[in-house]
């Protein structure tokens, strides 16, 4: 028996998209010295949506005077209360804004509406009302009686959840009264520069939040920027330790949010049929293009059958396509790079004698497609085991004891995330406490919160967002000694 | 009547709880304050490095799975065992450091109690540290301190008893274990301390002590793959280790780094810790959710 869905599409009528833009410099879009500039395409339909601006040398110090300039003259000596209104009034108009938001988003990464509408957008808007609150009671965080910014602080964020990492970014920055350099993916600038309309209406003062796009080159020129007192890098394992690398010696601060390869451990007496929602949320949410994706599952080899049975009985019924149907549930891959290092990984996976299955669907002709994939009879070695895919496939990998799952999910340079699926609260505790890894989660998967500390262990990297830890990481007084 | 002649200690380097000479056969001359011959101490090698990374990583799980009242118990019995051992110590630093003695006395008072006060930390930390996160949700969410594993400490050069509590002790009290690398040119209250340690309840592996060239053995350290963190502090004033460099290297593997202090100038040591941070310099915070029913 199959159910028939009608289209739902989402119009795309309710946002404007400009056919090129300049660099937010200063609290004005304006021109790149060079004039060099990049498009920005629409990966569902490899549609240009715009001409983007590559920021060279002198836009970055140009960037970076004037987030200076507004540190000393203004955003430092402006009490909390007030950087808090400002903060407010950001939250409020994302909410107000958030439909434009969410297509936007949706059209420029490839990932489903209902996704971006629905946790993206109010995600991104919570972030900003939570740590509003911080900006007038950071002596009362716990990092000491006088707490105070770094200055400027340079972050670059990935194209996976570019509105939400600008977000995680940008809210605790200010809060804690930095003023902010922030580079977006170089596949997805848009809702970052739509977030500068936005800051047009909070009334930000000019060079609080600078907005400059490029690419790798770019971000490697603001964060070696000498002008630049904090890094903050969400992105992939070598990058982040390429910062690293640059910036020792320099004694800025940074914090890195790197790659993952998490654990999804299942054990027999798991609730069945939630685990099996949980994982499809955890490797197929965004396409799987999520550092903490839960990418490998461990199951308890007495249900190991069943359970994948059932998961592919699942996954025969997610709904691949359009992004901008609000029925949708797997969109497009980013970017065409990404999806050639999906399919090359994916090949490896077969090469090395895994078994692959792919769930029957019809892909759109255009655009860039990578249909849910899950692979069984794979071994701790094989590269889809080590390596982060970061793209809707899956791993299966069983286990006996307890101990052996500890040990498996162990087992990798990576610990950002990991789940336990059992109805044992005793066992739930015991392995929660024995992984390695920064967020746990039990009988659910990728929940985020505000309120809720993120980041890896080991090369996941270091520093947290959210909560009361993320401030922290725009302190002085969070990790100086 | 002739004086009669003292019985020497051999100094040795301190590893997986036992005192093995350098497996390189080497040693180097320790000399007091104003030149005077003290000791042979090991000249650690590579080799030696290397076996203290295996100790330490074998010792950390049981360590860190010790209940955090157990650990504290531990740590406050090595004070114990520190105070019986004073005026060794002072002995030490004073002509280690060339302080007369009622400096010596003080400075030994103060490691003693500096270590007391970490001691304290063990079940406190995660209270001061952690939180219970009120997501917008049907979830319980906590987030606690963890150790980040194995850490490497350039103890300081200059104070070597009261500046080496100060940067091992809060490195344990969460569940770490340590590879020490001993000031170069005083080693001996490193040592001393280990002998302590050996004593103590302190299970052998949680702490390992290397005496030699700072600059021959922080290199190795900072490229291993199976140490978590390094604490760079006694990289100041090690005769040829920058420690920019060494930060460059720990980013190979993504390893968390304390730096030394802004001025490049070794801290005063008797100024009291700023709180818990060389603490928390050391642990990651772990955030555990779970759905909440009827």
């Amino acid at each position: 028996m199959s159910f028939e869905y009608a289209p739902a599409p989402e119009s795309r009528a309710v946002v404007d998209i400009a056919s090129s833009y300049g660099l937010f410099i200063d609290g004005k879009f304006t021109d790149p010295a060079e004039g060099t500039t990049f498009k920005t395409i629409n990966p569902a339909t490899e549609e240009v949506l715009a001409d983007v601006a590559e920021a060279g040398e002198a836009d970055i110090d140009r960037a970076v005077t004037a987030a200076r300039r507004a540190y000393d003259k203004v955003w430092s000596r402006m009490p909390g209360s007030e950087r808090a209104k400002y903060l407010y009034r950001i939250a409020r108009l994302l909410a107000e804004r958030s439909r434009e938001f969410a297509v936007l988003e949706t059209l420029d990464n490839g990932k489903p509406i209902r996704e971006s509408r629905d946790v993206d957008v109010p995600t991104a808007a919570a972030h900003f009302f939570y740590y509003a609150g911080w900006a007038d009671k950071l002596e009362h965080a716990g990092f000491g009686p006088d707490p105070r910014p770094h200055g400027v602080a340079a972050q670059v964020i990935p194209w996976n959840f570019p509105l939400l990492m600008l977000a995680w970014k940008i809210a605790p920055a200010l809060a804690a009264g930095n003023t902010v350099v922030l580079k977006p993916a170089e596949t997805t600038p848009l809702s970052a520069l739509l977030f500068a309309d936005l800051l047009r209406q909070a009334e930000l003062p000019p060079g609080v939040v600078n907005i400059v796009t490029g690419a790798r080159e770019t971000g490697s020129l603001l964060v070696n920027h000498p002008g630049v007192d904090k890094i903050a890098f969400t992105g992939s394992t070598p990058v982040g330790k390429r910062i690293a690398k640059d910036i020792a010696g320099s004694r800025k601060s940074l914090t890195l949010e790197l790659g993952g390869k998490a654990a999804n451990i299942v054990f027999d007496d798991a609730p069945i049929d939630q685990a099996v929602e949980g994982i499809v949320n955890g490797i197929y949410f965004n396409q799987g293009q999520v550092c903490c994706a839960g990418s490998r599952l461990l199951v308890q080899e007495s249900i190991a059958d069943e359970l994948v049975d059932r998961l592919k009985r699942r996954l025969g019924t997610l709904r691949v396509g359009d992004p901008m149907d609000k029925n949708t549930d797997v969109g497009a891959i980013n970017s065409a790079q990404q999806l050639e290092r999906i399919t090359s990984i994916s090949a490896s996976g077969e090469d090395e004698g895994a078994t692959r299955w792919t769930a029957p669907c019809e892909l759109p002709e255009r655009g860039y497609w990578f249909a849910p994939t899950v692979f069984t009879d794979v071994h701790p070695a094989h590269r889809i085991a080590r390596e982060e895919i970061f793209g809707p496939v899956l791993s299966v990998l069983t286990f006996r004891t307890p101990a052996e799952a500890v040990q498996k999910a162990n087992n990798t340079p990576y610990g950002l995330s990991a789940g336990i699926w059992t109805e044992k609260g005793s066992r739930i505790l015991a392995m929660a406490d024995h992984l390695r890894a920064g967020v746990v989660w039990a009988n659910t998967f990728n929940r985020f919160d505000p309120t809720s500390p993120f980041g890896g262990y080991k090369e996941s990297g270091y520093g947290r967002e959210g909560g009361r830890h993320g401030l922290a990481a725009y302190l002085q007084e969070g990790h100086a000694l | 009547m002739s004086a009669r002649l003292d019985v020497r200690k051999t100094y040795k380097l301190f590893i997986g709880g036992k005192f093995p000479r350098s497996e390189s056969g080497r040693t180097y001359e320790i000399v007091s304050d104003d030149g005077a011959f003290l000791a042979n101490a090991a000249l650690a090698s590579r080799k030696d490095a290397r076996d203290s990374v295996v100790a330490a990583r074998k010792a950390q799980p049981g360590w860190a799975g010790a209940t955090a009242y157990n650990r504290g118990q531990v740590l406050y019995r090595v004070a114990e065992l520190l105070e019986g051992r004073r005026a060794q110590f002072v002995e030490e630093v004073a002509v280690g450091e060339g302080f007369k003695p009622k400096a010596a006395e003080a400075t030994v008072d103060a490691a003693i109690d500096r270590w007391v006060w970490y001691a304290g930390w063990t079940d406190k930390v995660a209270q001061v540290a952690g939180s219970a996160n009120p997501v917008a949700g049907p979830y319980f969410n906590l987030s606690v301190p963890e150790p980040t594993g194995v850490v490497v400490v350039l103890a300081p050069q200059g104070s070597s008893l009261l500046g080496l509590v100060s940067v091992l002790a809060p490195v344990l009290v969460t569940g770490n274990t340590a590879v020490v690398v001993a000031s170069e040119k005083r080693p001996l209250p490193a040592i001393t301390l280990s002998e302590v340690l050996a004593t103590s309840d302190v299970p052998g592996g949680v702490v390992n002590v290397l005496t030699g060239r700072t600059a021959e053995l922080a290199l190795p350290l900072t490229t291993h793959l199976d140490v978590n963190a390094i604490d760079l502090t006694g990289a100041l004033g090690a005769q040829g280790v920058e420690w920019g460099a060494l930060e460059a290297e720990a980013a190979g593997s993504v390893k968390r780094v304390v730096r030394p202090p802004a001025d490049d100038v070794e801290p005063d040591w008797t100024a009291p810790p700023n709180g818990p941070r060389r603490i928390l310099a050391f642990t990651e915070t772990k955030t555990v959710w779970h759905p909440k029913g009827m």
